[in-house]
């Protein structure tokens, strides 16, 4: 039981983090059918960024500032870079934003080092809220949960209620339609990538301390969102939700189970000699498994319902 | 009788035409290690040979299919992996395999692989499958820890190419006949790769590339063509991965990730994916950059980086596709008059790149030395990282480049319509 409490809290907070970022890469999909390989290179610099900013003037203002000049960055980007590449196709997209990411991480190789710095979390938010079944529940957690609650709320009010997110909409689906009805769509096109870009920079600045700020944390969580965004969906916000958080609950869970086919073997009494053929197999752990499942889940996805559990169309 | 002649001499002339170009390099090949004939030159070509052929059959998926792969890899992984198991089932005295034909079993393990993951990845192309691609390299590397018998965990297998089979006799122990091997299989596997063009799959796959919608009504199933492509391009990064656990004599994991699958796709589209020759190009300019780099500078990948978001953003083409572009205005004698407005592009590109290395190299040292503070040489120069003067300098250089490179730029355009009106005034004339 308090494996289980424990670890379905773990996975919300980790999902909702997975969402933050996927929520923005999928916008930027389903809008302008890019996929942004840089995604989480912004993850990455929002988390560098917030660290220097708390060394300058604390933490609480790099929580605002950060993300804000993430968004400023990835509108440049889509401005100067991605408008310029636009008529070359989707293929010289994907490959600049490929490139992108390449010379990111080499940029904070260049500025911050190669090895992890020391983004902690704020004393203020340092200490226990909780204990469950004995063990430590850290209050930084809950307020990573919080964040992202009301970043999914302010997202869903903006998209559904303001006139911004009306067009927002629209221009998913209807780009040029929009486009005749006098709207700026490239405009409209910048300001998601810079959203989307902010949004990733603020997973940046709460999960950099919770998990690790390295230079090689965009390549660790980079695959992930594009898993997510698979499965749930491209261009489908609940979708990014529900696959955030399924993922999220298969990596944290299956770290608690130490089954092997082996003892799946011996419930029926069957017993392997010391050394069987394609001995591997039989002695890989579930709890081995986690780096693995979230890709077999997006490669067997895309092979059945290449839509994902809520898109409405092919990519 | 004279006319037979000139019939033979056209024969003749025909015949250079055709395989001038092989026979040139097959001599090329031939002659560069008895020119450079030292330890690092020998790695070095043996490792550019070896990245033309990887270069080489990613093109055939990106190039000629359209399938924009991030997980090639796998494919040149699997060949190393069962090539260096090969090896080793040799030297146990379980199977007898010429060592000259390892590269082979690498290949046939590169098409199996291919074939077993290729069906699925390539029903859709464009963005699916490219997210299959990385789904599947992501998949295969969580497998690497998984497996350890067959991956050999984070140390990787080796082996020893010193078979006692072989079927030139050469023993293999010195680095200069293994080039001579790799020299071999370059040259089979590019004139292979070459015919494979002409053929109706490689005619089709470019079909299916550019316009997957009509391509069935010629009558064929565009599924198929990019599969059989797909599974052909295995092959001979099979192959190349076989040649590279021969080479170095151990595979480990790093050969078959996403960093490798990257690299290749940087290197082919570096040298450009519209042509057959372009890769080679990429494969052979990567190849030394990355090698020498490593050895000068910390900031290798950078530039290797800034490179690639170059040509992407300003020669879609790669360097094949800037040469290509050329020809004509070579052909017409007019490159005579674009000269000197390419010599001061160069200068003023030299004069901003000077700066921004300048910059770079003092920020690596700053960030990645042991002592930050103390002084650091460049280009023979010996001075302080954190001192004003490097850094002004830096600035004024990059300042000075930009200001000698945007007049130019735009006149280096000016010049272009000017040739090519008089080019297409000479025609109409």
């Amino acid at each position: 039981m308090e494996f289980y409490v424990i670890s379905l809290l773990n996975s919300l907070v980790f999902g909702m983090l997975l969402f933050m970022l996927s929520s923005g890469l999928t916008l930027i999909f389903g809008m302008m059918g890019v996929l942004n390989f840089a995604h989480a290179s912004f993850y990455m610099l929002g988390a560098y960024f917030g660290y220097q900013i708390s060394v300058f003037i604390g933490f609480w203002p790099a929580l605002v500032i950060s993300p804000i000049l993430i968004g400023l960055l990835g509108a440049g980007v889509e401005r100067y870079g991605l408008r310029t590449v636009h008529k070359h196709g989707h293929v010289a997209e994907l490959l600049f934003t490929f490139g992108l990411a390449f010379m990111i991480e080499e940029l904070v190789l260049l500025i911050w080092g190669r090895v992890a710095i020391n983004y902690g979390v704020p004393e203020s938010l340092d200490f226990t809220i909780f204990t469950l079944y004995g063990s430590n529940f850290p209050v930084y957690r809950l307020f990573m949960l919080g964040i992202s609650l009301i970043m999914f709320i302010a997202l869903y009010l903006l998209l559904t209620k303001t006139r911004t997110g009306i067009i927002i909409q629209a221009a998913l689906t209807h780009a040029e339609g929009v486009g005749m009805l006098g709207h700026n769509v490239p405009r409209v096109f910048m300001m998601v990538f810079g959203g989307g870009c902010a949004l990733a920079g603020l997973a940046g600045v709460i999960g950099g301390n919770y998990l690790m700020t390295s230079p090689s944390m965009a390549i660790l969580l980079g695959p992930i969102v594009f898993v997510v965004i698979v499965v749930g969906g491209m261009g489908s916000l609940t979708g990014a939700l529900i696959a955030s958080l399924l993922i999220a609950g298969l990596q944290t869970f299956a770290v608690g189970f130490e089954y092997s086919l082996t003892d799946l073997l011996a419930l029926f009494n069957i017993e392997l000699g010391p050394d069987p053929w394609l001995s591997d197999i039989w002695r890989i752990k579930i709890e081995n498994t986690g780096p693995l499942l979230p890709y077999l889940l997006m490669v067997v996805m895309l092979i059945f319902r290449p839509k994902g559990i809520m898109g409405e169309r092919e990519s | 009788m004279i006319t037979e002649k000139t019939n033979q001499q056209s024969g003749m002339r025909l015949m250079i035409r055709r395989f001038g170009v092989w026979i040139g390099a097959a001599l090329l090949l031939v002659i560069l290690p008895q020119l450079f004939d030292s330890g690092f030159a020998i790695t070095m070509m043996s490792e550019m040979c070896i990245a033309i052929i990887f270069s080489l059959s990613y093109n055939m998926l990106l190039g000629q299919g359209g399938m924009l792969s991030f997980g090639h890899a796998i494919y040149y992984g699997f060949g190393g992996f069962i090539a260096i198991h090969a090896v080793n089932q040799v030297t146990e005295g379980v199977v007898v395999i010429p060592l000259e034909l390892i590269p082979l079993v690498g290949g046939v393990a590169g098409f199996l692989f291919a074939i077993l993951l290729g069906y699925i990845s390539t029903k859709k192309a464009g963005t699916t499958f490219a997210l299959i691609s990385l789904g599947l390299v992501e998949l295969v590397v969580a497998c690497v820890l998984l497996f350890p018998s067959f991956f050999g965990g984070e140390e990787g297998v080796s082996g020893d190419r010193m078979l006692e089979w072989s079927i030139t006799g050469t023993g293999f122990g010195q680095p200069i006949e293994v080039f001579y091997l790799i020299a071999f299989w370059l040259l089979v596997a590019t004139a292979l790769m070459y015919l494979q063009t002409q053929t109706p799959l490689g005619r089709m796959a470019n079909a299916v590339r550019d316009n997957p919608e009509r391509a069935p009504f010629v009558g064929y199933n565009i599924h198929l063509v990019r599969f059989f492509q797909f599974a052909l391009s295995g092959f001979f990064a099979g192959i190349a991965g076989g040649l590279l656990a021969i080479n170095y004599e151990i595979v480990n994991s790093e050969m078959i990730g996403a960093l490798a699958s990257g690299h290749v796709l940087l290197m082919t589209y570096i040298g450009g994916i519209g042509y057959f020759f372009g890769p080679i190009l990429g494969a052979v300019l990567y190849t030394f950059l990355h090698l020498t780099l490593v050895n000068i500078t910390m900031a290798g990948q950078l530039y290797l980086g800034v490179l690639f978001i170059v040509i992407i953003l300003y020669a879609p083409n790669g360097m094949a596709g800037i040469l290509m572009v050329h020809q004509p205005v070579w052909k017409a004698g007019l490159i005579k008059r674009l000269i000197p407005l390419y010599s001061a592009a160069l200068g003023g590109g030299l004069v901003a790149f000077l700066g921004a290395m300048i910059m770079v190299e003092i920020n690596y040292h700053l960030s990645l030395s042991i002592e930050p503070d103390a002084p650091m040489q460049l280009l023979g120069l010996e001075f302080l990282a954190n001192s004003w003067p490097p850094w002004l300098l830096s600035i004024a250089l990059i300042v000075a480049g930009y200001f000698i490179l945007k007049p130019v730029i735009r006149n280096i355009g000016h010049k272009w319509n000017e040739l090519t009106n008089e080019m297409q005034g000479g025609q109409t004339r």
